[in-house]
């Protein structure tokens, strides 16, 4: 009763300062599929969540760090019941399941999953960060899984690194047609194509630093 | 009846006409099918029906309301314009306080009517503090860029926007009680003078105006629009305090400042790359595609109403 409520007041808050608005080149998968995006804040997965249509938004689930969702009760019960996020283990070492268990798990059972392959949000200057490998052992692991890309942009601006106000900004979410891992695929090249074909969403008249 | 609800009556008399000839043309021309003019037509029509009773709603609730849906506007507009600026991450306090400070306090300053602030807040204070914020971060990368950018986004959606609400404070003898029909009267003829432009654009547009800045800005669009939006406003003068003459003259003077502030923007928007400032509203674009002529006409109607007939 009471995760409807702050799920749907945290849908308004997005929509409210930031009009979030999807677009599509193809029509998104109506079977479980990854969304891969880029990650620069918090709220990344609440724009893709929030421009998905109703019946997909309330089968997909968030992927996110278990050390950050599980610090604190406030984080511990958004992460959980609010957003009903996957919690995985980071690193390597302190790892007791496999996160690719975990995310199959949530597939088989018919939900779709939202991973930030960046594995952290970016707060550099560059556009977008080397990859990790967990999409491209999720994509191996299940060869018919769409992987779809989903560009966010302009969340940076509305409240970048270190700034406590956020400030009314027009984002979008673009999604690019889905892939797969093709058949003798190596990790390194398909990881390369899933980066390329994220960037290759974003909208052409973002004006860059000269 | 009051001149308010005549006014009212009267535009959505003309809407209904405008509606009732879009559906005629979509079974008669288009026989029912999609079709790019029609289907974009319809669009349009309907946003405006949302759009004046939005007006409606506001002006029920008098100078506050016009005050407040103004505000809103220009958080809209503001937000349009800076999403296609360059902005860094130094930037983000004085964007913050445009966003925060300088727009709810040029709306109050309005509220309470302190003309001698409200005139020179954005102008003076906002262009010399606003530099001061971003210098304060030392990042000096395309400084002057960002800077006047952020200026530019507050003078427009700001600064000229709150001159349409600003018309309820003025004083005209004999037109006490009456200030919130000078923002109909704006509102009507520079917006007609819009659609008009089109209408006669798409009928008789042969020569265009600036073929590199808008396909659609023709000379007999911009004559025929102007000129007949001029009549409009004319014929208007029962709702100001101005003879039918004058209402002709101010109603030429904000039509092509309208002109010349579409002219503006679609050059700040060819430069951005983009067709439209936003997705708000249905057949339209954002909010700075449908307010851009207002924008630059709100101001000079202000003044020439302002140092004409207020003693």
């Amino acid at each position: 009763m009471f995760e409807t409520l702050a799920r749907g007041a945290m849908l308004t808050a997005a929509h409210l300062l930031t009009g979030v608005r999807g677009v599509t080149v193809a029509p998104l998968p109506t079977s479980p599929c990854v969304y891969f995006g880029n990650h620069v804040s918090h709220g990344d997965f609440a724009l893709i969540w929030a421009v998905l249509p109703p019946a997909l938004r309330a089968r997909t689930r968030p992927v996110a760090g278990a050390d950050y969702w599980e610090k604190g009760t406030l984080r511990r019960y958004v992460g959980r019941k609010v957003v009903r996020a996957v919690l995985i283990e980071r690193e390597r070492e302190k790892r007791t399941v496999d996160p690719i268990a975990q995310m199959s798990e949530v597939l088989a059972g018919g939900e779709s999953l939202i991973i930030f392959p960046e594995g952290t949000r970016n707060q550099t200057d560059a556009t977008l960060l080397p990859f990790k490998s967990g999409l491209y052992h999720l994509g191996k692991s299940h060869r018919d899984l769409p992987l779809v890309p989903a560009w966010i942009d302009n969340l940076h601006r509305v409240l970048p690194k270190g700034e406590l106000i956020p400030i009314p900004l027009l984002c979008t979410v673009h999604f690019g047609a889905p892939l797969t891992v093709a058949a003798g695929e190596d990790k390194d090249s398909f990881l390369q194509r899933a980066r390329s074909a994220l960037l290759a969403q974003r909208p052409a008249h973002i004006v860059e630093a000269s | 009846m009051s001149t308010t609800l005549r006014l009212f009556l009267g535009i959505f008399a003309v809407l209904g006409l405008a509606s009732s000839i879009a559906l005629g043309l979509r079974y008669t021309l288009a026989k029912g099918r999609p079709h790019a003019v029609i289907d974009n037509l319809i669009d349009r029509i309907n946003a405006w029906w949302v759009m004046v009773a939005l007006v409606a709603l506001a002006f029920a609730f008098g100078k506050g309301g016009v005050i407040v849906l103004f505000a809103l506007l220009s958080l809209l507009a503001l937000r349009e314009f800076v999403t296609l600026t360059y902005t860094r991450r130094s930037d983000h306090l004085a964007l913050a306080m445009v966003f925060y400070v300088a727009l709810p306090v040029q709306y109050g300053l309005i509220a309470i009517d302190w003309y001698g602030m409200y005139s020179i807040f954005i102008p003076v204070y906002g262009f010399l503090f606003l530099p001061i914020i971003s210098a304060l971060r030392a990042d000096t990368t395309r400084f002057l860029d960002r800077i006047a950018e952020v200026q530019w986004a507050l003078m427009l959606a700001v600064f000229c926007l709150s001159h349409v609400p600003a018309l309820v404070t003025l004083q005209i003898p004999g037109f006490e009680g009456r200030e919130i029909l000078l923002i109909a009267f704006l509102v009507i003829v520079v917006q007609s003078s819009d659609v008009l432009q089109y209408v006669w654009g798409k009928l008789f547009g042969k020569h265009k105006v600036a073929p590199a800045l808008s396909p659609s800005k023709t000379w007999e669009g911009l004559v025929g629009g102007v000129l007949s939006a001029t009549l409009l406003g004319a014929s208007l003068w029962w709702i100001t305090p101005f003879t039918p003459l004058q209402a002709a003259g101010i109603a030429f003077a904000i039509n092509l400042m309208g002109f010349f502030g579409g002219l503006v923007m679609s050059a700040i928007k060819r430069d951005h790359g983009v067709k439209d400032w936003g997705q708000l509203i249905a057949g339209h674009g954002g909010v700075l595609d449908r307010l851009d002529s207002v924008l630059f006409s709100a101001p000079v109607f202000f003044h020439i109403v302002r140092y004409g007939f207020t003693p």
